[in-house]
């Protein structure tokens, strides 16, 4: 039966993931790009967002949470056929063209989330292609396994907002992308710096206020599960926000905004898979771990193995996911103040299981990735020349400036 | 008559423009401009990369006066843009050979 408060929630949540990338990760990443580019970012989200709201409609739905094998879901919804005004989502009390559009606010903001890994240097046509072979071919099965009662969900895995379904998955094709597309014309020593940090600050505070619909929405209730899940949200965000500032305060003797405002986004990736099972003691812990360990991922990535994942989004969302998704299988116990594991689990045989997870979506995510990059590459190629990298996407590309003064 | 080329500290414009008003200069262009001189660049971090900036944002202005004005001009655009400390900026004065009123046609000091 439809249940009003818990289908009013989440109609609210679905507003607020909707804005977490229009605007919020479009602004969070355009800030961090030089003043000729950050148009060509706001265009990567905005048509990311309108390509996958058709694609989820016509099939990707479907192929997520229709009824299906353990690997991929049929094609039984396709176009939402037989879904009506009065069909209610299975276990919950809400209709499920509310849970199909909850839903596709995540298939929206994670493939814009690896814009960050490309920005810069991409076609505008590899952006459209490669984010839509990457909705049907890595994200559709993935999040069948965890959430349409796939194969992960069987054996037991807790993924409750999305660490492996959203943060790993694009952490990890952002990651092999970034290899595959090559540095920014002068990376590492010579790309500019971010043109608009207060952008990015923006960006990053709508991002943490979409995220209470994000996390607290996948409760798929209005109750004590999405109370809890916004408050270890929020107290994880601000943990792991201080956590970065007190590192580059300490080894660069200034603490700066874009670092503070990142360690929001690693605290909120790292509590996502969790924030519906643990309590709010464990996610000071989920704040601590998620930023410092985040922070060494961005110095590494890009540092060390000089891979230009742009905007940091595998050492950010990837490695904030992945912390997230094993640390869940210790803090959800009861002991620890959690919403408690199921029947004759342990901590040990849940770390297990989700340690499966981990390995099975980065590797799904990788050769996908790896693939879905090299038939684009043949189709339309990857890179625009340099020329055009040199004046800039915006007007390379869009024909459009975005300041005129500059 | 001299066209005084002035790189000030944009945060000097406002009290460089009300000293100048205060000896009857009438009017002045000003550009937002980017350069460098003794000041150099400085160093920006993000995320842990060290960024050189080499240009640093100045104000440039533009005033055409009376060779009488010119060297009040530029004393009070040096005593009001002078912080004492490195990238101030610089004064230069040029010869100008003619100046003319676009509404009416006027010339020399008469269009300034």
């Amino acid at each position: 039966m439809i249940d009003s408060g818990d289908t009013a929630w989440l109609l609210t949540s679905t507003a607020l993931v909707l804005f977490m990338t229009l605007p919020g990760l479009a602004l969070f990443y355009g800030g961090l790009v030089r003043s000729q580019n950050v148009l060509s970012v706001l265009m990567h989200c905005f048509s990311i967002s309108c390509l996958v709201s058709v694609l989820w409609l016509v099939g990707v739905y479907s192929l997520s949470f229709a009824e299906g094998t353990s690997w991929i879901g049929g094609l039984g919804k396709f176009f939402l056929r037989g879904v009506g005004r009065e069909t209610v989502y299975p276990d919950t009390g809400i209709p499920e063209s509310v849970f199909f559009m909850f839903q596709m606010t995540f298939a929206i903001i994670t493939p814009a989330l690896i814009v960050g890994a490309f920005v810069e240097r991409i076609k505008y046509s590899a952006v459209l292609l490669f984010s839509a072979l990457w909705l049907i071919l890595v994200y559709a099965p993935i999040c069948h396994w965890v959430w349409g009662g796939g194969w992960l969900a069987s054996i037991g895995l807790m993924d409750f907002a999305g660490g492996l379904v959203v943060h790993l998955s694009a952490g990890a094709s952002a990651l092999i992308l970034a290899y595959l597309l090559g540095g920014r014309r002068g990376f590492p020593e010579d790309v500019l710096p971010p043109h608009a940090p207060w952008m990015t600050m923006i960006g990053a505070s709508m991002l943490w206020v979409g995220w209470f619909g994000f996390n607290a929405g996948s409760a798929l209730s209005a109750g004590g599960d999405a109370g809890m899940a916004m408050t270890v949200t929020h107290i994880s965000a601000a943990t792991a926000s201080l956590v970065w500032v007190i590192i580059e305060w300490s080894k660069f003797g200034k603490p700066s905004l874009i670092g503070m405002v990142t360690g929001t986004i690693a605290g909120l990736a790292t509590i996502t898979p969790a924030s519906g099972f643990v309590g709010p003691g464990a996610s000071v812990l989920f704040g601590i771990v998620g930023g410092g360990i985040c922070y060494i991922c961005v110095d590494l990535i890009k540092h060390k193995y000089k891979i230009d994942d742009s905007l940091d989004v595998f050492a950010v969302h990837g490695i904030g996911g992945t912390i997230g998704i094993l640390m869940t299988a210790i803090f959800a116990a009861t002991a620890l103040g959690g919403a408690g594991l199921g029947d004759n689990v342990t901590i040990f045989s849940q770390f297990g299981v989700q340690a499966v997870g981990v390995i099975s979506v980065a590797i799904w995510s990788l050769i996908g990735s790896y693939i879905i990059i090299k038939v684009t590459e043949s189709l339309v190629g990857l890179r625009v020349d340099e020329d055009a990298e040199v004046q800039g996407l915006d007007l390379a590309e869009h024909g459009e400036s975005g300041y005129h003064n500059s | 008559m001299k066209l005084i080329i002035a790189i000030i500290q944009p945060f000097k414009l406002d009290t460089v423009r009300e000293g100048l008003a205060e000896i009857g200069v009438q009017g002045m262009t000003t550009t937002e401009v980017k350069g460098f001189g003794r000041q150099k660049g400085h160093k920006e971090i993000y995320r842990g990369a060290e960024y050189t900036i080499n240009y640093v944002p100045k104000i440039k202005l533009e005033i055409v006066v009376s060779d009488e004005l010119a060297p009040r001009t530029t004393t009070v655009i040096q005593d009001k843009a002078k912080t004492g400390n490195i990238g101030d900026g610089k004064i230069f004065i040029l010869d100008v050979e003619a100046a003319i009123r676009v509404r009416t046609g006027e010339t020399g000091e008469q269009a300034l």
